[in-house]
């Protein structure tokens, strides 16, 4: 589906980044596996892609710097020569009750979760335009359309992303690049085995589909959103969260 | 120095199909080319790979007219 293609994952050393990175290349890309910390995690996705027979390297960047960001794209391109496919995902949490929520908290998970998000987008765009080719995909999320107590900062984020996604998809679509969100639900990650046992409980009782979803859930989107299969689709908001949300 | 012009010039009709008689310098990339925004940003990143330099956003947004393209370019030559 993605034979040949070339993807740059952002925070693609844990979770549904993870699971992202992993899935391209089994649809046959060859992926950048972004990290911030995560060294050897990272270096582990990039290892079992490369036994997946696809060609792959970590790429360190923080996406809430710019100079990080453009020289994580130039290493891209210097290293695969185009740039197909951006998956938007490296995010954070800093989760407070917004009485209490300091300022640093806000900016911290704004700077991440929604500048990245531009940074990223802004930075690939030209290569893209000259390709007249281009996939851009974004992880939102189900509390960036419904709200989540607790969590101003990253649901501000993640509707900003929204946003962001059909404002670039007007934007970039007479060149052929569509771009995309996805609003993954409860996943199960690092992200969310933070979370108490009675809200677990509680969440799961808004789910029809009745179970929580898995990175790989989440990851055979993207790689749809991604493929030519998707290609008169751009600035949708895919939900993927067992039915929790209908918008 | 004059095919900075002729270089331009072709640029110019390659991208936004004009013909080359209405490229003349006092033409508008907006108003007399019929470029929007989005032609005009693709057609400064031409302009650099054809003349190997960097134009800031903030020059670019000062390039209205061919003329405007040409000169810029001439005294970063």
């Amino acid at each position: 589906m993605l034979e040949g293609k070339i993807a740059l994952v952002t925070g693609a050393s844990r979770g549904i980044g993870r699971a992202v990175a992993l899935e391209l290349a089994r649809q046959g890309a060859n992926v950048a596996v972004n990290y911030a910390g995560s060294e050897a995690k990272a270096n582990e996705v990039v290892d079992m892609i490369r036994s997946l027979g696809r060609e792959a390297f970590a790429v360190q960047a923080d996406v809430a710097r710019a100079e990080d960001v453009e020289r994580m794209v130039k290493t891209v391109l210097d290293q695969f020569g185009r740039l197909d496919i951006l998956v938007n995902n490296a995010g954070i949490t800093r989760d407070n009750l917004l009485m209490r929520m300091k300022e640093e908290e806000w900016d911290a998970v704004i700077n991440t979760n929604l500048k990245g998000v531009f940074l990223c987008t802004k930075a690939v765009t030209r290569p893209m335009m000259k390709q007249r080719y281009g996939r851009i995909i974004n992880v939102a999320s189900v509390v960036g359309v419904i709200g989540n107590p607790g969590q101003a900062n990253y649901v501000a984020a993640k509707a900003g992303v929204i946003g962001l996604t059909k404002t670039a998809a007007r934007e970039l679509a007479s060149r052929n690049i569509t771009v995309n969100a996805i609003a993954p639900g409860f996943i199960t990650t690092d992200m969310t085995e933070a979370l108490s046992a009675e809200l677990k409980e509680e969440m799961l009782k808004q789910i029809p589909l009745a179970r929580f979803g898995e990175p790989d859930d989440v990851a055979r989107v993207v790689a749809f959103l991604a493929s030519d299969a998707a290609g008169y689709m751009t600035g949708q908001t895919l939900h993927v969260d067992g039915g929790m949300v209908m918008p | 120095m004059a095919d900075v012009l002729e270089r331009v010039t072709k640029i110019i009709v390659d991208r936004l199909g004009v013909d080359e008689s209405q490229v003349t310098l006092e033409a508008s990339f907006k108003d007399d080319l019929g470029a929007d925004s989005l032609d005009i940003v693709e057609l400064v990143m031409e302009l650099e790979d054809e003349f190997n330099m960097e134009i800031s956003d903030e020059e670019a947004e000062k390039i209205v007219t061919v003329g405007d393209a040409v000169n810029y370019i001439k005294s970063q030559l």
